[in-house]
């Protein structure tokens, strides 16, 4: 009798940790594809003006913060682009590298059909074939780089924000290829010597060769309540919107519910942050 | 049973120094790379893995192959491999250290690598590929060494280490799907994005493995007095014969899907390996010869193993079929497939890679690692073989 009673408890403690186990596992992976499929449903409650949450991974978003952008601003200044590209640049110590192969660039001008390759348009109007627009890290709500990534170097944090932790990343740029938005640059070399000491920005870290880095929303501004320093660039135009897209009330939110606008390739699941204006 | 690899002839000595002085120009290379960063590369900020993770890749394959001789023999009892299950098994970890030193190489911060096991990230398909190859060396080691030992003593190997056989055949299976899965996976990349990506890999590996193994038992018989036996080599062929034929059939489906479908992202990389991709009014076609030479190869390869009087004739015809299997699938996969996926980039750009010489020098270096470690467990293996029969 004794023994059938051990037997029983033996078994019946293994299972529960098996299946605690094999819970927590699964749980890990298919996070990612459970917060899609809660972002398509939320995004009908949000419009009830219910605030949302949304969750991919680990990390419990209670934010989400997006960007958008008014391409037709940047066609009407054509510095403006200049301008963003600069202020992002300069706030964040990324260096100048001539060679195009090694380049590092968070922010950057690009034309319509290299922005928006999955809309291939044989008659393309003139404005888009003419005019650039930025394109930046689009903070994926389901980001296929925070997905593959070795170390969590590359993690969300409690804003939606998809951000870098230049000390863990080892450099083995596996984000790089599961980027579908050619997002993130690494430093194929010490980019220090192509910065200029006197203009750096001392608030914000260099990076050191072999780490991964790409657009971080600006944490370190929205943490003391700045904005990006992009937005900050456009001055008074509203060509770049900035605001947490979980807030039905926030400035963004209202944009997006007045103007047709397009993100980046969302066929692919990743759920882009950044909404464009074309 | 080390001082088997310490005794022998001339040949074996100036083979080694031979392969030292690669390791040694590689190592300097590598520190001109680990000083200066990835930029003495080919790579960029668009082909962002070049040669390196291509050389991973394929050598997984290699690794992966040696099951095609432990499985026949532990599972079907196919005498014949008994001889030369322990030349699998040895390759096997010969392949997974450049697998290892390759990944190695192709870390920015390699000094960080142990992040991976500090930090484990189960939803990184890196995460799992370091489990299984990690698991699969140790198995090796463990299975090669012990059986060898208990072969050296001419008693029969211990009940328990036939538990570590038996694991080590779905390991090897794993090894290579989960390497696959690093690549298919990726939204945006459509030339991986393919479930075929797994099956083909293994297809190719199962091929290029053995075909590997039977030069080397070529070789081992002139240079070594080790004789695998017809039957096993046959045997062997028979394996690469069908195996190097299924590849070429996923190769195909990939093609069908691409060119039936008519949709641009499935054919732009088969077009830039195959035909050259025209973008733009200019035409990117740098891998254009290593597909058709791939191409070629596999054709010579298969009618020198096909046709029964070059494959049963002459050593000779037989080890340039296997050796053009081995590098026709060794240029499919340690070359094409990696790069061609990064084409075009995400905003419709084309770049293409050219390796820098510097890094060319470090893949040489890590390629004679694995044939210095491969030649002296080779040298222990059949110095037990000879010492039995003596």
């Amino acid at each position: 009798m004794d023994k059938k009673r051990r037997n029983f408890l033996k078994i019946a403690g293994i299972s529960t940790l098996a299946g605690l186990g094999a819970t927590t596992g699964l749980g890990r992976l298919v996070g990612g594809a459970q917060s899609a499929v809660a972002a398509t449903e939320e995004a009908a409650t949000a419009e009830q003006g219910n605030a949302v949450k949304q969750n991919a991974g680990d990390t419990p978003c209670v934010n989400r913060y997006g960007m958008l952008i008014d391409v037709r601003k940047f066609r009407e200044d054509l510095s403006l682009g200049e301008r963003v590209v600069q202020a992002c640049h300069q706030e964040h110590n990324v260096p100048n590298i001539p060679v195009k192969k090694d380049e590092i660039k968070w922010i950057w001008m690009t034309h319509y059909e290299n922005a928006f390759p999955e809309q291939p348009h044989l008659y393309l109007d003139q404005t888009n074939v003419e005019f650039q627009l930025p394109i930046l890290c689009n903070h994926c709500d389901n980001p296929p780089c925070v997905r593959v990534c070795p170390t969590k170097a590359t993690f969300r944090d409690a804003n939606g924000v998809v951000i870098m932790d230049f000390h863990r990343c080892i450099g083995c740029r596996f984000c790089m290829a599961a980027c579908p938005y050619g997002s993130r640059s690494f430093n194929w070399s010490d980019p220090r010597p192509f910065l200029d000491d006197a203009t750096m920005n001392k608030d914000f870290p260099t990076r050191t060769r072999g780490v991964v880095e790409k657009c971080n929303f600006c944490t370190e501004r929205t943490r003391v309540g700045l904005q990006p320093a992009c937005v900050e660039a456009c001055g008074d135009t509203k060509a770049i919107v900035f605001g947490n897209l979980n807030d039905p009330d926030s400035e963004i939110r209202q944009m997006l519910k007045q103007h047709h606008t397009v993100q980046r390739n969302p066929s692919l699941g990743t759920f882009p942050s950044v909404f464009y204006i074309v | 049973m080390f001082e088997k690899a310490l005794k022998g002839n001339n040949y074996y000595w100036m083979w080694l120094a031979f392969l030292g002085l690669i390791i040694a120009i590689g190592f300097v290379s590598y520190l001109r790379q680990y000083f200066y960063g990835l930029g003495i590369t080919g790579m960029g900020r668009d082909v962002s893995w070049g040669l390196y993770i291509a050389q991973f890749t394929f050598l997984v394959g290699v690794a992966a192959g040696g099951v095609m001789l432990v499985l026949p023999y532990y599972i079907h009892n196919f005498r014949a491999f008994g001889r030369i299950t322990i030349l699998g098994e040895f390759l096997a970890i010969a392949a997974l250290l450049m697998c290892v030193l390759f990944i190695f190489v192709d870390l920015g911060q390699p000094l960080r690598a142990f992040n991976v096991m500090l930090h484990p990230t189960p939803s990184s398909m890196l995460f799992w590929d370091m489990c299984v190859l990690l698991g699969y060396m140790f198995l090796n080691i463990l299975c090669g060494w012990v059986i060898l030992t208990a072969e050296r003593k001419q008693v029969a190997p211990p009940k328990w280490i036939y538990l570590f056989v038996y694991i080590s055949i779905p390991f090897a299976i794993s090894i290579h799907t989960v390497t696959a899965m690093l690549y298919c996976g990726l939204p945006g990349r459509h030339f991986w994005l393919s479930a075929i990506i797994a099956p083909r890999f293994l297809a190719s590996a199962f091929a290029a493995g053995p075909a590997l193994i039977v030069v080397m038992a070529l070789i081992l018989k002139r240079v070594a007095n080790f004789d695998a036996g017809k039957e096993a080599i046959d045997k062997m062929v028979t394996i690469i014969i069908y195996a190097a034929i299924a590849n070429m059939f996923f190769l195909a489906l990939e093609f069908f899907v691409g060119y039936y479908s008519q949709i641009p992202g499935h054919m732009h990389s088969l077009e830039y390996l195959f035909f050259g991709l025209e973008h733009h009014g200019h035409v990117y076609n740098n891998l254009v010869p290593f597909m058709w030479a791939f191409i070629l190869l596999f054709l010579v390869g298969m009618a020198l193993l096909c046709y029964p009087a070059t494959r049963k004739g002459s050593d000779l015809w037989l080890g340039v079929g296997c050796a053009s299997i081995f590098i026709a699938f060794w240029l499919d996969k340690g070359i094409g497939f990696v790069l061609a996926g990064f084409l075009p980039n995400p905003t419709n750009e084309i770049t293409q890679y050219y390796p820098h010489l510097n890094e060319l020098l470090i893949a040489a270096g890590v390629w004679a690692i694995g044939f210095f470690v491969l030649t002296i467990l080779y040298k222990i293996a059949i110095g037990v073989e000879h010492e039995i029969e003596a």
